[in-house]
C-alpha cells in the first residue's frame, strides 16, 4: 500500500516472521540499506506487538511492518544482513522488551539506571523506578603482551557531547575500538507520545541541535502528509533554504575545527569568523542564529522581505569568496595534508557493507543523496549537483564539506532568485487516527527520519525519530584500525556524528 | 606562506568588546582585573553536557571565535575539572549522565561555581522529567547561576558567567 510521505513510498506487510526475513533479504538483493529499525506496542489493539524496518533503495523507501505472534517477544534480527540493525535492536530491546533472536543481549540505552524490567515505551508500563548504582557494563577485552586499555569518557576534554571510548592499543597504534552509547538518552520517543501533533515539532527540532532544520523538517513532513496537507511552494522554498544554511554553517564549523586538530589554529580563527557571519545574518534576516522554531507544521514561522533577500545574496557571495580562498590555502598546507591523507580511510567496499550513509558515504565514493535521488520540493527544480568524492580518508571528508558549502551556497542563491510568491503558512488539521506517514530528509549529515503515528483527537500515538548517526558511528570502529590514538579525535570530527540524535 | 600572512593582515581583528550589564565592568580591562580580584588569577572553565540536544553547545564553541574572544580576557576552557574554576552545564540532566556530572563535580577543587546553560539546563526545557531526564542541573548539583535561552546566544551565556563570578565573589572569599 502507499505510504504518505515526502518522498516516494511503499508499505509492506510481514505476518509470518518467514516473510519478515525474505523481505530483509530481497531488499539486500536488490540493494537497499536498512535505514531504521522500531518497535511497538498494540497490545491495546490486537496483543500483539510490532516490528518496523524501513529501507532506502535507491529512488524510494520501503516500510516493512511484521506483527509479533500474540505472546511473543521476540523476532528475527536483521544483524547479519544489515550491521546497523544490531544497535536498533538492542535500543528497541531496552525500550520495549521486544528483542532480535541471537543478537548482542547487553544494553546499550538501558545502562542500568532504571530496573531491567522497565520498559517505559509499553502502554501499560508504570511510572519507572530509577536505580542509584548500575553495574559494569562488559566490553570486550583484548589480551596478548603489550596490549593495554585506554578508557576515555563519557566527559571528554573539549566541548563536545559524552559517550565513552574503550581502546584497546598496543604502543600508539589502536587494535580495537569499542564505544559505548546512550549517555544522552532522554526519552524522546516516550516524550513524542505526551505531546500533540501540533506541538511535536518543537522536541523533533531538539533531537540534535545541529540538524534542528532537518528534523523539524522531516516532522513537519510526516504530519503533512498523513494530514493530507499541500505546502505553500514558499514555504517549501523557505524550508530548504534553512536547511542549506543549516548545512553551510555546520561545515564551516567542522573545516575549522579540523584545520584545528591538526595543529592548524588559522584555520578554526577564519572558518569560526565565516560561521559567526552566517549564524548573525540569520539573526537579522530569520529572527534567530539557529533556527530551532523556524519550521512549524503547514510552514515556516517567519517571512523574508525583499531587503532581506539582498542580505543574504549578498552574503552568499562573501561567504562563497572567503570559502574558497581557504580551500586554497588547506589544499597547499603540506602539515595540513599530511595529518588529513590516508587518516581514519572509509573505502567503499567497507563503507557498503555497513550500509554508512549521507555525507560520510558520499566521501567514500557513494554516490546518494536524497535531494537527488528522491527530490522533494523545491529540489525537483532545483537540481543540486552531487559533491562526491572516493578516497574515503579524512582529507576526502575535508573536500567533501568544502563541496558542499559551494554547492548550497549556490542553491541558496538559486532559491532566493526564484523565491515563489504567496502565503508561508496553511493550517494543518488534525490527523485522522491511525495514520502512519514518513518525513525523510537529507540532512547534513545524511538522511533524517521521522515515523509519525497518530493517535486519537490529536495526540501522537508513536514518533520514530532517526539520525544518521546510527549508521556511522560504528564506521569510527573500523577506520580508526592501525591508527594512532592522537589521531582519533581529528578522525572522529571528520565524521562529527550526534550523541544526542542518536541516544534519543 | 605570504597568502597565511596576507590573510591575518587582511582579516585583522574582529573582537568586540565585551557586553556590559549594568553592574558589570565595561571594559576587557575592568573585567580582568574584577576576576583577578575575585578568583586570584585567570578563570579556567570546564564544560559538561549532562545530556544537551548539542544546541548549547555550538554557542559555547562561538565563544572561542574572534568575535567574542574569550581567551582574550582571561576566560579559557580546560580539559579537566580538576583545573577548573566554574563549571559550564547543559542540558537536562540524563538519568545515564547523573553519576558523571556529580563526578566532575567532585573532582572540581574548591571554591567552584556552576553555572547552568540553555533552558534545559534551566528546567529541563522541552525534555521534562522522566524516567530518562532528571531536569534541570540544580536537581543534581548546586548551581549558581542559569542562563535561560534555546540556545542562549553567546552573548547572554558570557553574561552568565560574568554575574556568576561577581555574584560569587563574597562566598567564593569566604572560603
Amino acid at each position: 500500500m502507499p505510504l504518505p510521505a515526502n518522498v516516494r513510498g511503499r508499505r509492506l506487510l510481514a505476518p509470518e516472521r518467514e516473510q519478515w526475513s525474505g523481505m530483509a533479504e530481497s531488499m539486500k538483493a536488490g540493494g537497499a540499506g536498512l535505514l531504521t529499525l522500531w518497535g511497538t506496542d498494540d497490545r491495546d489493539r490486537d496483543g500483539r506487538f510490532r516490528i518496523h524496518a524501513a529501507y532506502l533503495l535507491p529512488n524510494e523507501v520501503v516500510l516493512v511492518e511484521h506483527p509479533l505472534p500474540a505472546g511473543a517477544a521476540t523476532y528475527p534480527g536483521l544483524a547479519p544482513l544489515f550491521p546497523v540493525a544490531a544497535r536498533l535492536q538492542r535500543a528497541t530491546a531496552d525500550l520495549l522488551g521486544i528483542a532480535a533472536e541471537g543478537g548482542d543481549a547487553r544494553g546499550w540505552l538501558q545502562h542500568g539506571r532504571w530496573p531491567e524490567q522497565a520498559f517505559p515505551l509499553r502502554r501499560d508500563s508504570a511510572p519507572v523506578e530509577r536505580v542509584a548504582e548500575s553495574g559494569p557494563y562488559p566490553f570486550v577485552s583484548v589480551s596478548g603482551d603489550g596490549v593495554h586499555e585506554i578508557p576515555v569518557g563519557p566527559v571528554h576534554a573539549g566541548t563536545i557531547e559524552p559517550g565513552h571510548f574503550r581502546f584497546s592499543v598496543v604502543g600508539e597504534k589502536v587494535l580495537r575500538l569499542e564505544e559505548r552509547l546512550g549517555y544522552t538518552h532522554k526519552g524522546v520517543a516516550k516524550r513524542f507520545e505526551q505531546l500533540s501533533q501540533h506541538e511535536g515539532h518543537r522536541l523533533a527540532a531538539r533531537l540534535s541541535g545541529d540538524s534542528a532544520v532537518a528534523f523539524s523538517s522531516a516532522y513537519c513532513a510526516a504530519l503533512e502528509a498523513i494530514t493530507g496537507t499541500a505546502l505553500p511552494p514558499r514555504a517549501a522554498a523557505l524550508r530548504a533554504l534553512a536547511l542549506e544554511r543549516e548545512r553551510i554553517a555546520n561545515h564551516l564549523g567542522d573545516l575549522g575545527a579540523l584545520g584545528n586538530d591538526a595543529g592548524f589554529a588559522l584555520g578554526l580563527t577564519q572558518f569560526s569568523r565565516l560561521k559567526e557571519d552566517l549564524l548573525r545574518a540569520n539573526a537579522e534576516v530569520l529572527g534567530a542564529r539557529y533556527l530551532l522554531d523556524l519550521v512549524i507544521p503547514g510552514g515556516v514561522a517567519t517571512d523574508l522581505t525583499e531587503e532581506r533577500k539582498r542580505v543574504l545574496v549578498q552574503q552568499s557571495f562573501l561567504l562563497e569568496t572567503a570559502v574558497l580562498g581557504l580551500r586554497s590555502l588547506y589544499d597547499e598546507h603540506p602539515g595540513l595534508q599530511d595529518r588529513f591523507r590516508d587518516a581514519g580511510r572509509l573505502d567503499l567496499a567497507l563503507a557498503e557493507r555497513l550500509g554508512a550513509v549521507g555525507m560520510a558515504a558520499r566521501a567514500s565514493g557513494i554516490a546518494r543523496d536524497l535531494r537527488i535521488d528522491m527530490p522533494w520540493p523545491p529540489y525537483d527544480r532545483l537540481a543540486p549537483t552531487l559533491v562526491v568524492q572516493t578516497a574515503g580518508d579524512v582529507a576526502a571528508r575535508v573536500q567533501l564539506r568544502f563541496g558542499e558549502v559551494v554547492e548550497s551556497l549556490r542553491l541558496c542563491r538559486a532559491m532566493l532568485e526564484k523565491l515563489p510568491d504567496g502565503a508561508i503558512r496553511i493550517e494543518v488539521p488534525v490527523a485522522p487516527p491511525d495514520r502512519l506517514g514518513l518525513g525523510l530528509i537529507e540532512g547534513w549529515r545524511g538522511p533524517v527520519l521521522i515515523a509519525l503515528h497518530s493517535g486519537e483527537q490529536g495526540a501522537i500515538r508513536r514518533c520514530h525519530a532517526h539520525d544518521p548517526s546510527w549508521q556511522n558511528w560504528p564506521l569510527l570502529e573500523h577506520v580508526i584500525l592501525d591508527n594512532i590514538v592522537p589521531d582519533f579525535p581529528l578522525i572522529n570530527k571528520s565524521f562529527n556524528l550526534s550523541y544526542s540524535g542518536h541516544d534519543g | 606562506m605570504l597568502d597565511l600572512l596576507m590573510r591575518m593582515f587582511r582579516t585583522g581583528s574582529l573582537t568586540e568588546p565585551l557586553p556590559a550589564p549594568a553592574e558589570l565592568p565595561t571594559d576587557v580591562r575592568g573585567l580582568q582585573t574584577e576576576l583577578l580580584a575575585v578568583l586570584g588569577r585567570a578563570l579556567c572553565i570546564r564544560h559538561v553536557d549532562a545530556g544537551s540536544c548539542n544546541g548549547c553547545e555550538l554557542e559555547i564553541h562561538a565563544l572561542n571565535n574572534p568575535y567574542y574572544n574569550l581567551e582574550g580576557a582571561g576566560i579559557r576552557f580546560v580539559a579537566s575539572p580538576r583545573h577548573a574554576d566554574l563549571l559550564l552545564v547543559t542540558g537536562p540532566v540524563s538519568v545515564n549522565m547523573e553519576e558523571a556530572l556529580r563526578r566532575t563535580y567532585a573532582a572540581t577543587p574548591d571554591p567552584k561555581l556552576v553555572v547552568a546553560v540553555g533552558d534545559c539546563g534551566a528546567c529541563g526545557g522541552v525534555f521534562g522529567e522522566s524516567y530518562a531526564s532528571l531536569g534541570g542541573v540544580a536537581k543534581v548539583i548546586p548551581v549558581d547561576v542559569t542562563v535561560p535561552g534555546c540556545p542562549p546566544s553567546p552573548v547572554a551565556i558570557l553574561r552568565g558567567i560574568l554575574a556568576a563570578t561577581r555574584r560569587a565573589s563574597p562566598r567564593v572569599q569566604g572560603l
